[in-house]
């Protein structure tokens, strides 16, 4: 057994309560009758909307259209007629506007014919993953095409593909490298076509040792000895760019820096799965896995459905709720956002629904200084000084403890003995602090 | 009803009334020998310092109208360490009197629970110990030694005033401490001897590590009190830093120079005498780390430990008073937001030293 690594500074290790739904395998979500599709579902520029009411739209069309740089567009996941145009609020707080799509009875699938990907160019291929409208399916929703887009003179070393799925209860990806090996293999391989890296490995956390083991028969069965696979130790937040990049080639990204300003690109296993379909079959990103768990619904599963879902139909697909939740979460506990609305519909970026009790019986109290969250901060940040600083008001100065770095992977709020509201307090004040 | 909040959804359980009872927990065995040791008073007197603290507070909190912080636990604990660093023999009134102020000067008048720069326990202990230092100097012999003693005595200093006051005479230069003991026929429990026999090591030692000296409550038996301190380690409610470089460098620095005042030159400190003798483990396991008034840092604490170490060395071979762990922790907590604010973690992505 070699010596497994991972990121030295920081992290917990929060129960993973990934059993609940890991040996679920991938089932289909039947065609809801009507989806919302929600023109942000990525990081940066909203899409502007291409269709009026009333008009029809095909499974694949696009319908939103990518406004900048930094944007994606917008496919309709469905056959049917655009009946309404309102705006939504999404589980993140975002509001967007957003199409209702009455779904037809009978679907076509247009994406049924393999394409030869090899005899495509770069360009080609980079155009192909922009115009599916791919962004990253972890969670952080950056389109691929611009990850992807190696600018000229900068090489990269290597390729690493994250397989780390470190969020509690979630367990898509975990699902997508047992059922999908070949096909996310394919994908890592279009990535490697576009960026050509020196070496590509995939990362995988030791508590989902079956995948790491399909992955590496699949490698030796289709003679991809180039690509190796790394178990790496348990430890949240490993699935986080910087801690991955860290664990994997022991190599810090600076602050405000990218993964490439190191040598590195990071892809997610979704996300190569989802490259892989647009590149292959010519599919957009219209539909993804999502994880529907959490100790109050009956049945957990791992669903494929279309963009723009409401969370009523996974609801009432998994057999409704065992008891009465305390919170309804979009994507993991740790960095996962709380929603109260069941027409919520969710993004590309929602790898899971979690439906879970709350226990409140903690009381806050004063902070004791114990320096428990510096400890468990990856970024070597204070966050009882920037707490202290923020709830007074004082948002230049906490800015100057490099409140800026703090990604709120929430590491210091689950450790804090006194219960402090300390991801929320970052986020105001990262808000506030701009501002000024 | 959904509730909507922040992330993150989880927690990991802890809090900090779990955090204050796991240290109370870790304090029982070794006040539980004290108690069998020293009788039904020593109780009394813990009694009473928790009862003053905590009746301390809740008033306080009343008089404040702020909220009732009593359940926190930190005020049990803060009573119990006063307690625990009295002498049985004590008047109940200023075991009383040094919860009071504990709690009331040191942490409340500073804005309650967090907010306080020095630790409660040890200003509640330093002051009455200069308002009354006879009395918080001078230790019932427990009756295990008492049986065999051949000097009468029913108050002695401990072992180590006992052997500062002879060193003062000038009659015993070049004999370590413990030659000294022994030369002054200081009581020696039978156990200790049969122990001594079979292991060879220095009976004063023995009666130190298992508890039969005269001394104060709660820091007689410095087994059950290093067992307390591996107990919060191993729980992760205190981390290695701060007891490793306390007593660590205070190690160092007797082994240095501590055989100097005794004639005995460089390099001749007795360590392990010396290490089990007073309230020093005491200290470092309970007092030293507390989070409120020690850095919060690993550095820091460091730092932080090595300070301690180090006065705490200097009060206890240079100066006049049997009074040092604590002085030396009350020094540190006031060096506390220097070193904080000087020891900062490295953030992510930078060399230590280079502006990003």
């Amino acid at each position: 057994m070699p010596i497994l690594s991972t990121f030295k500074k920081g992290g917990i290790h929060p129960r993973d309560m990934k059993s609940l739904s890991s040996g679920c395998k991938i089932s289909v979500l039947p065609m809801p009758n009507e989806l919302v599709i929600p023109m942000s579902m990525h990081l940066g520029a909203p899409a502007s909307l291409l269709k009026n009411v009333g008009d029809r739209v095909f499974r694949g069309e696009k319908i939103g259209q990518a406004s900048g740089f930094i944007s994606a567009d917008v496919h309709s996941p469905a056959d049917g007629v655009i009946t309404a145009v309102k705006k939504v609020v999404l589980a993140n707080g975002v509001v967007c506007d957003a199409a209702v799509i009455q779904t037809d009875s009978e679907q076509s699938n247009p994406f049924s014919v393999l394409r030869d990907w090899n005899s495509m160019s770069k360009e080609q291929i980079l155009s192909e993953i922009k115009d599916k409208g791919i962004v990253g399916t972890g969670g952080a929703t950056f389109p691929a095409n611009v990850k992807l887009s190696i600018p000229e003179g900068k090489n990269v070393d290597a390729l690493i593909i994250n397989g780390v799925e470190c969020e509690p209860y979630i367990t898509a990806d975990h699902r997508i490298m047992i059922e999908k090996p070949s096909e996310v293999l394919e994908g890592i391989m279009i990535c490697a076509k576009v960026t050509s890296p020196r070496q590509i490995i995939i990362g995988i956390e030791e508590n989902k040792p079956d995948a790491a083991e399909i992955i590496e028969k699949k490698i030796a069965e289709l003679n991809l000895h180039h690509i190796r696979v790394r178990l790496l130790k348990m430890k949240y937040p490993q699935g986080d760019e910087k801690q991955l990049v860290k664990a994997i080639l022991d190599k810090e990204i600076p602050s405000g820096k990218l993964p490439l300003d190191v040598g590195a690109v990071v892809v997610n296993i979704g996300t190569a799965w989802s490259i892989f379909k647009a590149v292959a079959y010519g599919q957009p990103l219209i539909e993804r896995v999502v994880t529907i768990s959490g100790e109050c619904i009956k049945n957990p599963c791992n669903v494929i459905a279309p963009m723009g879902t409401k969370v009523s139909d996974f609801i009432e697909y998994a057999g409704g709720f065992k008891e009465e939740p305390d919170k309804m979460i979009a994507g993991g506990p740790m960095m996962g956002f709380s929603f109260f609305n069941e027409e919520t519909p969710i993004t590309k970026g929602t790898n899971g629904l979690l439906f879970i009790k709350d226990k409140k019986n903690y009381e806050k109290t004063a902070c004791l200084s114990c320096g428990k969250c510096v400890s468990a901060c990856p970024i070597g940040l204070l966050p009882t000084k920037m707490f202290a600083l923020i709830t007074n008001g004082k948002y230049e100065e906490a800015m100057k403890l490099n409140l800026m770095d703090c990604k709120e992977c929430g590491c210091c709020a689950f450790s804090c003995p006194a219960h402090l509201d300390l991801v929320q307090a970052f986020k105001t004040g990262k808000k506030l602090g701009r501002k000024k | 009803m959904i509730t909507v909040t922040s992330s993150p959804h989880f927690h990991s359980g802890d809090s900090t009334q779990k955090i204050m009872f796991s240290v109370a927990a870790a304090m029982m065995p070794s006040c539980v020998f004290g108690i069998c040791l020293f009788g039904f008073r020593a109780f009394l007197v813990l009694f009473a310092s928790v009862a003053s603290a905590v009746l301390t507070e809740y008033l306080l909190n009343r008089i404040s109208k702020e909220k009732n912080t009593v359940w926190v636990g930190s005020a049990v604990v803060s009573g119990w360490l006063v307690g625990m660093f009295m002498a049985p023999s004590i008047a109940i009134l200023i075991a009383v009197f040094a919860s009071f102020l504990a709690i009331a000067v040191a942490k409340w008048t500073f804005g309650g629970l967090g907010a306080n720069w020095a630790n409660p326990a040890i200003v509640g202990r330093v002051f009455v110990f200069f308002s009354f230092t006879s009395a918080m100097s001078s230790f019932p012999m427990p009756s295990v030694l008492k049986a065999v003693a051949e000097v009468d005595a029913f108050s002695t200093p401990s072992p180590m005033s006992l052997v500062k006051t002879s060193l003062a005479t000038g009659e015993f230069s070049g004999l370590s401490s413990l030659e000294i003991l022994a030369a002054q026929k200081f009581p020696i429990s039978p156990l200790a001897l049969k122990l001594s026999q079979v292991t060879g090591f220095n009976p004063y030692n023995i009666d130190a590590f298992v508890g039969f000296m005269p001394g104060c409550i709660g820091e007689v038996s410095k087994f059950l009190i290093i067992l307390g301190g591996l107990y919060l380690i191993f729980k992760k409610i205190i981390t290695w830093h701060i007891p490793v470089s306390f007593l660590g460098s205070y190690a160092i620095f007797t082994w240095i120079f501590a055989g100097i005042p005794y004639g005995l030159g460089f390099f001749s400190g007795e360590v392990l005498p010396s290490i089990l003798r007073g309230g020093l483990l005491l200290g470092a396991f309970f007092m030293a780390t507390d989070y409120v008034t020690a850095p919060i840092t690993e550095n820091g604490k460091l730092i932080y430990g090595v300070g301690c170490g180090l006065i705490t060395f200097l009060f206890r071979f240079f100066g006049s008073l049997p009074e040092s762990t604590s002085v030396a922790i009350l020094m540190m907590n006031i060096v506390t937001p220097t070193i904080d604010k000087f020891c900062k973690p490295r953030l992510f992505g930078t060399v230590r030293g280079k502006k990003k």
